[in-house]
């Protein structure tokens, strides 16, 4: 493809449009998976007890903390957008965006001091 | 995407980003005090509450869900809108019907 029709990838706006997008991806593939494991608890306590012993893996906390970014900068993403759509245009869009990022880095590292 | 799709997936964004923050709030909560299946389903169980946010958040989760698969299937896989349609309405259904599941399964006494 010309490299004037690509240009544009490299820009922090879509970027986070790319982020936005492959975020939600990995939350609606997640999704189904979270609620499986909640529905353990049909099966009484102690199957949802051993699932949440099987969560204790250092793997599936690592997972956990990814997880927890994807939610927190998608919410943040969706946000942006949802201001961007309903309320007046503001500058600094590039900046919001980074912000987003950071914000949800910071989140996903205090989640993930907790947890370890 | 449609008026109508683009209205529900702005509607359910804005639903659930009060309660993304609290969901996410109830995560660091629940991992700090390291609670056991016993611990959460005992603040869970009978609870009207907790039935109705995560009822609320589970059903705007699958609609929103679905309209974003629909898209990633329609724009980015050589399907045609009709068959993205088809698959998104599957998902989105499915879903919705773990989602249930699962909240009856922590709130049902």
């Amino acid at each position: 493809m010309n490299a004037r029709y690509l240009k544009h990838r490299g820009d922090a706006l879509w970027l986070a449009a790319l982020v936005h997008r492959l975020s939600g991806l990995a939350l609606a593939i997640f999704l189904p998976l979270h609620f499986l494991a909640l529905g353990l608890a049909i099966q009484g306590e102690a199957r949802l007890q051993s699932f949440l012993r099987w969560t204790d893996q250092p793997l599936v906390k690592f997972a956990e903390v990814a997880l927890v970014f994807l939610f927190t900068v998608h919410l943040l993403g969706g946000l942006r957008i949802l201001v961007i759509e309903n309320l007046d245009w503001r500058d600094g869009q590039k900046r919001l965006a980074t912000l987003a990022a950071a914000v949800s880095a910071i989140v996903a590292f205090a989640f993930l001091v907790r947890v370890f | 995407m449609n008026v109508r799709l683009y209205i529900w997936q702005r509607a359910t964004a804005a639903i659930m980003a009060p309660l993304v923050l609290v969901h996410i709030a109830v995560i660091f909560y629940a991992t700090r005090q390291g609670m056991s299946a016993t611990e959460v389903l005992a603040r869970t169980r009978g609870s009207v509450a907790w039935a109705a946010f995560y009822g609320l958040f589970a059903i705007s989760a699958s609609i929103h869900a679905s309209i974003g698969v629909r898209n990633i299937l329609d724009e980015w896989l050589p399907l045609n809108e009709r068959r993205a349609g088809v698959c998104a309405i599957a998902f989105g259904l499915a879903t919705a019907l773990l989602g249930i599941r699962a909240v009856a399964a922590v709130v049902l006494p």
